[in-house]
């Protein structure tokens, strides 16, 4: 019986067991569940939250966990996540529910844990050599040296034979390709260090480099786990993005019973209930019921659009305001949904793998370094015809060349830049974007959603007896439309109207009663009116012909802020959008745009990014919708608002976590610093192999040399990286 | 110098423990909430 390695929990579970009748069965009835509280950030939070989720019956045991700001729960088979969520609100802490399918594969990361391990085997190594070396360098002679010597050989080469295989591995994946990338020269450095080193212990000789071997090592490991806690926590907070979305719909029954499926057990023909405020899951037709649906995520349109029984429905558009059923019509492979996605990869394969400044730098400094060690070997050999000594030459080129500026100082500068700007709410989802980003040249914004909120603004004009009258109507809906109108009249002071009989016609509008006449708002169609250019809505008040209330979009906080700090800089900003003309044309005059493109459809935002990215210019998009996840993957680099689809925030590299646009010169900012940062470091660790390299090489080197130049200019980089402002 | 015959595996002894500790550390996981470890120093009573 497996059960207590299948369920690690229930040893700390006796609640589980208790509730479940006892014994093992509850093993396989407990479950866990995943939330994301992204409000959690100090001690009191953690007691809060814990407590109140012990509190929920049949929870077996709740852990939170601050650095991923999310809870554990170990619970009865009968506990929802709805019922942790609702507990937590009561205690005042925002929680979200993350899909555990798709959180557990890296759930726990052996690679960075083996990193871990290596790290910290090679970090203990070396300060026990670094100290028998001491003894050495300080005047050991003779028996003595050659004890302290073979003690060294005896910790040195089993802790590299055993921390520094992720650079052999490296090495020889890249050798036996035919490449040369920055693991070869490191891993001859290692080897030939050690092998040399055990040689001249074994002859009596005086110098040993096993302190070197176990410090290139060491740092070098340093940067390696650094990089990959930035790489791992850009995939997590990828994964953890798709997992707050977990698809589900409600799947009608034969005999009208509806039940919660997943989104992927759906069938073409099955017919499934999709309330206001949901998204359709999947292609479909209506086929009762009638309502409004928002496409802004599909087409830019910012008007939300009617439907009707035999209206087609695509995945992603939002149901505002009717319960409707849609048969569905497309799954998988043949929806809308795939369809972009098919955008998104044909995008990708085209962006091509960015090479990143570090491997640009390797790429031609390990010749260099190589072929410098080899030119010291043959030409000692020549001048002096010894190979022992020869050898030993080019050795300490190889150790005191070794990169460890270039495998240290970028990850370093990338995982300082990368926690900061994650205290300010930008996620970075790849590893090199921060590198893309400081090369942009130009900025292409999606309008509906990106730069403005999604949600209409009323624009100015209304009498009060007509904003009070439209207000009490719009109290009868959620559409957007109605809203804004109640926002409107807010703003404006104005007491919304008292309508009776207040009746909401999905796909139509709202009906009362007002003063004994009955008095109508929403769309023209409806009240027998002929509408014009852009959003807009119809009070029928009974008396006199409908009034038209006009609605404009709201701009996102900082967007404004974020083009001006764009143009300061001198990077260019477009404007592309799938809407009409007029509202593209008032959001360029409002914003600040250079150009402003409307009536865009996905294919021909791609074609546009692709084509400026063919004259050579580096183009930031920035976008929500799965109109512009074609787009967003073909750009340089690829940012997306907190609030975008899924589909959207999988296709870009930066993600924008609070609603405010201007955090993102902020970001421009940082990446700046941090590109300069970089190329400093490169400098730096330059500097230090002008001065080390020609000690090397006129044969003075010596391990304490070698020591001491590289010591110094790692932790001068790394010194230099945490700088960062 | 006899005293290297001491000091040596003195020294090699307390380095073994520092790595077994470490290794202890990291294969307990006492790595994967550095913030909330060391907040939770600051709860009163750790609801258990």
């Amino acid at each position: 019986m497996t059960a207590l390695a299948a369920c690690p929990g229930c040893a700390a579970a006796p609640a589980a067991r208790a509730l479940a009748g006892g014994g093992e069965a509850a093993c396989d009835e407990a479950r866990k569940i995943l939330l994301s509280l992204p409000n959690v950030t100090c001690a009191g939070c953690i007691a809060g939250a814990e407590a109140a989720l012990s509190a929920v019956p049949g929870v077996a045991d709740a852990r939170v966990n601050l650095s991923l700001k999310r809870a554990t729960i170990r619970a009865a088979a009968d506990v929802t996540p709805e019922a942790l969520i609702d507990a937590l609100g009561a205690a005042g802490h925002k929680a979200m529910r993350l899909d555990e399918a798709s959180l557990a594969e890296g759930a726990d990361d052996p690679e960075g844990r083996a990193l871990l391990i290596a790290l910290g085997v090679s970090g203990f190594a070396m300060m026990n050599v670094m100290l028998l070396s001491v003894s050495v360098w300080s005047g050991a002679e003779a028996a003595t040296r050659d004890f302290l010597h073979w003690v060294s050989a005896a910790i040195a080469l089993p802790v590299v034979a055993f921390a520094a295989r992720p650079f052999f591995r490296n090495a020889l994946a890249a050798l036996s390709a035919g490449r040369l990338n920055m693991d070869v020269p490191i891993s001859l450095a290692i080897v030939l260090a050690a092998l040399m080193s055990l040689y001249e212990t074994w002859m009596s000789g005086r110098h040993a480099y096993f302190d070197a071997a176990l410090s290139l090592t060491f740092f070098l490991l340093l940067g390696r786990y650094l990089d990959h806690r930035t790489r791992a926590s850009a995939r997590s907070a990828a994964r953890e993005l798709t997992a707050l979305e977990a698809p589900t719909a409600m799947r009608l029954g034969t005999g009208g019973a509806a039940e919660e499926v997943a989104v992927a057990a759906l069938a073409v023909g099955d017919l499934i209930r999709l309330a206001p405020g949901m998204r359709a899951p999947v292609d479909g037709v209506v086929e009762t019921g009638v309502t409004d649906f928002d496409r802004s995520p599909l087409t830019g349109e910012s008007a939300p659009v009617a439907a009707r029984p035999g209206d087609p429905i695509s995945a992603g558009e939002m149901n505002l305001t009717g319960a409707v059923e849609l048969r569905v019509t497309a799954v998988g492979e043949d929806s809308s949904l795939r369809r972009m996605a098919d955008l998104v990869a044909a995008a990708e394969r085209g962006r091509g793998r960015y090479a990143s400044l570090a491997d640009r730098a390797a790429r031609l400094y390990a010749p260099g370094v190589h072929l410098l060690a080899l030119v010291a070997f043959i030409g000692w050999m020549a001048a002096a015809g010894d190979a022992r000594f020869a050898m030993n030459v080019a050795v300490a080129v190889l150790i005191i060349t070794c990169p460890c500026a270039l495998g240290l100082a970028a990850p370093a500068v990338a995982t300082s830049a990368a926690g900061r700007l994650f205290r300010r709410g930008v996620l970075l989802k790849s590893g090199t974007a921060l590198e893309r980003l400081a090369e942009v040249d130009l900025v292409v914004f999606d309008k509906t959603g990106t730069v403005t909120t999604g949600a209409p603004l009323l624009m100015g004009g209304a009498g009060r007896d007509e904003l009070a009258l439209a207000a009490g109507l719009a109290a009868g809906s959620a559409h957007p439309y109605a809203r804004a109108l109640a926002r409107a009249a807010e703003t404006a002071g104005v007491a919304p109207a008292a309508v009776a009989e207040l009746r909401e016609v999905p796909g139509a509008g709202v009906e009362g009663r007002f003063k004994g006449r009955a008095v109508r708002l929403g769309r023209a169609e409806w009240l027998g009116a002929e509408d014009g250019e852009g959003g807009a809505t119809w009070l029928d008040d009974g008396r006199a012909a409908p009034r038209r209330f006009a609605f404009e979009d709201e701009y996102r906080e900082g967007a404004a802020a974020l083009v001006a700090a764009l143009k300061a800089d001198g990077i260019e900003t477009r404007l592309l959008s799938g809407d009409g003309d007029a509202a593209v044309a008032r959001a360029v005059a409002a914003l600040g745009f250079d150009e402003g493109v409307a009536r865009a459809d996905p294919e021909a935002k791609l074609k546009l990014v692709e084509a400026l990215a063919a004259e050579g210019r580096r183009v930031l998009m920035i976008g929500d919708g799965l109109n512009d996840t074609g787009a967003l993957a073909a750009a340089h680099v690829s940012v997306a608002p907190g609030s975008a689809l899924d589909a959207a925030r999988v296709a870009s590299d930066i993600v924008v976590l609070n609603g405010d646009l201007s955090t993102l010169a902020g970001a421009f900012a940082t990446a700046r610093s941090a590109r300069r940062r970089i190329l400093e470091n490169f400098g730096i660790a330059g500097a230090y192999n002008l001065v080390a390299v020609p000690i090397a090489l006129a044969g003075f080197a010596t391990p304490l040399i070698a020591a001491l130049a590289m010591s110094a200019s790692s932790i001068t980089v790394s010194l230099n990286a945490v700088r960062l402002r | 110098m006899q005293i290297l015959v001491f000091l040596i595996p003195v020294s090699l002894i307390l380095g073994a423990i520092g790595v077994a500790a470490f290794l202890w550390a990291v294969k307990n996981k006492q790595f994967d909430d550095l913030e909330g470890d060391g907040a939770r120093v600051l709860i009163d009573r750790e609801p258990d």
